[in-house]
């Protein structure tokens, strides 16, 4: 899936560094003082689901791979992390590692097996390996089933800072999403994000040249998946409450909504696209069934008429990649 | 008498019930195949066109009085025609892009179609009463087979092998299959290329309704009832070969028993069998069990 | 780098500076909020019915006369332990719901149970059955009516196995309820002298049963015992007809059963079916004259299940509990709740145990035949009455910390 970046020329001029860190501040600055108006609680879903939607970009945008089931890294993550504080009593931060880390071991699992593949059987072997993280969810004892792990303590940062504090949690869960988001963009713009686009754009031209083609992939879906996986652990300690949704498919359907409405191969997209589709499920929450109509209906839009996306359109109409 | 230590009338019983099963996944991937192999879609819509079949019977019953055996052939048509809108308004626009782009549509579609069904009736199920004729049953010795579930058996045997033989077999069969290779060539001896896939998406979607209508007795009519099947099916496509008839109505009963051995030997592994089958098959045959590298 | 820095110090100002955002003093309304399935396969059964019978009761309770301003606000849960707890985190942060009633789904109320102690407001459960809500997962802040798995149990299953019924094979829903069930009628059969052949869990909610009917009959149980209810009950049920389990001599022991259920199944599959509920609209007058108000308002008409009794009993004692103490902070309002004797036209005299459980009769029913029945819901007939003091598993068998 070629995105519009390849249109767009990536010269390392001053000009186009500072319309993203004009972006960039901007975005924090938003997530910085929004709490003070808007509901926290609502924030950290949006940007724990805005670092998910961005890891899940960075494999899609990227690399052109569309993965269909991102939710087990996101999902799995949440799990382990909520057992982590639950049952074995850590930290909150060392329950979030522990739970990026285990996303990590999937992903290199998955990545092995996915890699291998492109287009539309990558999308089905992720959605065919997701669904098997799915059932293992069910089953297995320590997820709780069907009731999920639910009274996840959110403990003490380091052992000093009660998380039970709406503000100390707000300022953690910013801190992870702006950190999160920073490791994205440092991965686009370094060598190895180089190699990552030729990848997408002539992918025989790349191997002609020498590169581990596999290799890099893997790597990045690796990547991807962690900090999908960080994204969850988070989710998990903010909600304190880990569940089958965070791992069925319609949570990977979801993000690939995100991505899409936000702007894919964009590095702000999945953010703007997080916090539309979590605004608008927000708003819609009573009318019930609406919220999966005009999810839907967002979808078809966007393919049809829409493909660049949120972010995507405003990059073309500046003429600079965001 | 026990066969590696199950009793023979549970196993013979769970077959059987993974051979109804089996025939679902037979039909649905069938419709799922011809869709992919003339228009390389994977139609994610199927689980909800399936889901509409089975309303359209509900809704034929009990606002119109129509019953069963009209709606196997009504609902079938009437699903049908709007899988043809779809195609003309929406898909036509993404052949020229990227083939990921159907997915997302056909995702999108299925998301709409089932919110819109959820809003309308709930998301408890609906009863649809059995048609009388194929009530009750027969004791078969090692397990009481009702007659509706023999009957869903040999009715999607029946269409199955029908279509296998229209498109394998038959000059409309033939056109099908050179219009995937070689649409342009096509075209230019005079067939209606652009017609033609229409009316293959909509005998597609065709499919799907079938089996939701003859899923309606059995099986609650609910908007989610064709959600969680669609992945299962999706599989099953897969490892038959994406765009092989054969394949399909092979790879769906076949997994159909083998989902009722697992559940004799290793319950718990029973959901998740066809997807380890699945990713397995990708890695070793990349293009399914009966289907050829394009 | 350096913004990092920044954002973390901001942080750690924030979280040194700031004062709790704990419980929010009443602003002057008393807002019920109550939470259920309002499409899915309990919908009938509580969903919309339920929040008719919180309005009935702030009627009945006269708030207007004696100047109080009570509102009833609604949500669907969907049956999901997250969205479920995502709602009631909103109601009581943002829109100052004071307490929460109903939730029919285990898991979901063994959330919202948690969420309410933490946050010092109400939790009345009249929908949800699992016993662990008085016992392990006893709160200051919840007190579970209506019925639970325990009452069930005893009461369904001790009257089967009395009856000769004494091998059972289990088909679960595999969720908090449908274990607590399991567990609880499991410990009752063995009680009383009958034996478990096998157990088989289902997806929650499930669609297909016919594999693992095969397996009920496969192990020959005497009776098959349903450890879930709504529309799993009412599909493993006509499945079962479909499969001729019943007349192979099998009988089937639905654990929970409403009303609703009931009506669905209709009495020539459901006729003989025994079970047991703490509420039937066709009882004495009183009940008789809340039903004719209730499915005047109730979608499609239907009548009171015992969850929607269960609504507006608690709503009731709630609100004369709020007018004797002055205030509607939570832990208070319930800690007053047990204090009080209860007295409504739904469950007669009763009384809430320390460890949260309401304790009123209950009665053992049997589903009428066909001939019996003189109109749509003249279903039910009254077998037995366990009294009060018997229905309920005694106090100190819970271990709810609650009680020393």
């Amino acid at each position: 899936m070629t995105s519009n970046a390849a249109a767009v020329p990536i010269a390392r001029t001053s000009g186009v560094l500072r319309h993203q860190q004009i972006a960039f501040l901007a975005m924090a600055g938003f997530f910085l003082l929004a709490p003070l108006v808007v509901y926290p609680m609502f924030l950290m879903k949006v940007m724990c689901f805005a670092l998910f939607a961005c890891a899940f970009n960075l494999l899609i945008g990227y690399v052109g791979l569309l993965s269909f089931g991102h939710a087990m890294f996101f999902g799995m993550a949440s799990y382990t992390s909520a057992h982590a504080a639950k049952v074995w009593g850590l930290t909150p931060e060392l329950a979030i590692l522990f739970g990026t880390a285990c996303a990590c071991l999937l992903g290199v699992a998955a990545g092995l097996l996915a890699i291998r593949r492109q287009g539309i059987y990558f999308a089905m072997i992720t959605l065919a390996l997701a669904q098997m993280v799915y059932f293992f969810s069910l089953q297995a004892p320590f997820t709780g089933g069907e009731d999920g792990i639910q009274a996840v303590p959110r403990g003490k940062l380091f052992g000093l800072i009660d998380l039970n504090n709406v503000w100390a949690m707000y300022a953690f869960v910013f801190a992870i999403f702006i950190g999160g988001f920073l490791l994205i963009y440092r991965i686009v713009h370094s060598p190895f994000g180089q190699v990552l686009k030729a990848i997408r754009e002539n992918e025989s031209r790349a191997v002609s040249l020498g590169y581990d083609v596999d290799r890099y992939k893997l790597l990045a879906f690796v990547l991807s998946a962690t900090l999908a996986g960080l994204a969850g652990g988070t989710k998990a300690i903010v909600f304190q409450l880990a569940s089958l949704t965070d791992v069925h498919w319609t949570m990977s359907g979801e993000v690939v909504l995100m991505s899409l409405v936000g702007g894919l191969g964009t590095i702000f997209g999945p953010v703007v696209g997080a916090a539309v589709i979590m605004a608008m499920q927000n708003y819609l929450a009573h009318l019930g069934a609406w919220v999966t109509i005009v999810q839907g209906a967002i979808f078809v839009v966007c393919v049809l008429a829409f493909r660049r996306g949120i972010v995507g359109e405003i990059a073309h109409a500046i003429r600079k990649p965001l | 008498m026990e066969i590696f230590g199950v009793p023979t009338q549970a196993l013979f019983g769970q077959l059987l019930i993974g051979l109804i099963n089996g025939s679902f996944y037979a039909l649905l991937s069938l419709g799922l195949a011809v869709i992919f192999g003339q228009l390389n879609i994977i139609n994610f819509a199927h689980g909800a066109q399936y889901m509409m079949g089975a309303f359209c019977a509900y809704v034929l019953l009990n606002e119109l009085a129509i019953g069963y055996w009209w709606s196997l052939l009504l609902a079938p048509l009437i699903v049908g025609a709007t899988g043809v809108v779809i195609e003309r308004l929406m898909l036509s626009r993404l052949y020229k892009l990227d083939h990921l782009y159907g997915l997302l549509l056909t995702f999108g579609l299925a998301l709409v179609l089932q919110g819109l069904f959820r809003h309308e009736f709930g998301s408890a199920g609906l009863p649809y009463a059995m048609p009388e004729q194929l009530t009750g049953g027969r004791d078969l010795g090692f397990m009481f087979l009702p007659n509706y579930r023999a009957w869903v058996i040999v009715a999607s045997l029946a269409v199955c092998l029908g279509t296998w033989y229209v498109i394998e077999r038959t000059k409309l069969g033939s056109y099908l299959r050179a219009a995937t290779e070689n649409p342009a060539l096509v075209q230019a001896f005079g067939v209606n290329v652009p017609r033609m896939i229409t009316l293959t998406y909509g005998f597609g979607v065709a499919l799907a309704a079938l089996a939701g209508v003859m899923a309606a007795p059995i099986y609650q009519v609910s908007p989610t009832m064709g959600a969680d099947l669609i992945i299962v099916v999706f599989a099953v496509v897969v490892i038959g070969g994406m765009g092989s008839i054969l394949g399909a109505i092979v790879t769906g009963f076949g997994l159909g028993l083998i989902e009722g051995l697992t559940k004799v030997f290793y319950p718990e592994a029973s959901n998740t069998v066809i997807f380890i089958i699945m990713a397995i098959v990708l890695l070793l045959r990349p293009a399914g069990l009966f289907g050829t590298q394009k | 780098m350096k913004r990092r820095w920044i954002s973390m110090l901001a942080g750690a100002a924030f979280a040194l500076g700031a004062g709790a955002a704990g419980a929010q003093i009443s602003d002057g309304v008393i807002k019920i909020g109550v939470l259920n399935d309002m499409s899915g396969l309990y919908a009938d059964l509580s969903g919309p019915g339920s929040v008719v019978a919180a309005r009935l009761a702030v009627e009945d309770f006269g708030a207007a006369r004696k100047g109080m301003k009570v509102e009833v606000v609604s949500a669907d849960h969907q049956n999901k332990p997250d969205v479920g707890s995502s709602i009631a985190r909103r109601w009581y942060d943002v829109d100052k719901v004071d307490v929460i009633v109903d939730v029919p789904t285990s898991s979901v109320a063994l959330a919202i149970n948690e969420i309410t102690r933490q946050m010092g407001r109400a939790f009345l459960a009249s929908g949800p059955a699992t016993s662990d809500l008085t016992g392990k997962a006893c709160s200051p802040n919840t007190i579970h009516w209506t019925y639970d798995t325990w009452m069930l149990a005893n009461g369904t299953g001790s009257a089967i196995v009395r009856t000769g019924g004494d091998t059972w094979f289990f088909l679960t829903a595999d969720y908090a309820f449908g274990h607590a069930l399991e567990r609880d009628t499991e410990a009752v059969v063995l009680k009383n002298g009958g034996r478990v052949l096998g157990k088989v869990r289902h997806p929650f909610p499930g669609t297909d049963f016919s594999s693992f009917l095969l397996q009920a009959q496969a192990s020959k149980a005497k009776v098959i015992g349903l450890a879930n209810a709504g529309g799993d009950t009412i599909n493993s049920i006509k499945q079962a007809a479909e499969f001729g389990i019943v007349r192979g001599g099998q009988s089937l022991a639905g654990l929970l059963v409403f009303l609703t259920d009931v009506r669905a199944l209709g009495l020539p599959t459901a006729q003989g079916l025994i079970f047991t509920e703490t509420f039937y609209w066709d009882l004495n007058d009183q009940t008789r004259a809340f039903t004719k108000r209730f499915s005047e308002q109730a979608p499609r008409n239907i009548y009171p299940s015992m969850i929607h009794a269960g609504v507006y009993s608690a709503v009731l004692h709630y609100l004369k509990a709020i007018e004797a103490i002055k205030t509607d902070d939570g832990t208070k309002v319930i800690e007053q709740m047990k204090k009080m004797p209860t007295d409504d036209p739904l469950f007669g005299k009763g009384t809430v145990r320390a460890d949260g459980r309401k304790i009123h009769p209950a009665y053992l029913v049997e589903v009428k035949k066909p001939a019996e029945s003189k109109g749509p819901w003249d279903l039910h007939k009254i077998r037995a009455t366990i009294p009060a003091d018997q229905a309920f598993r005694p106090l100190a068998e819970g271990g709810c910390p609650l009680v020393k």
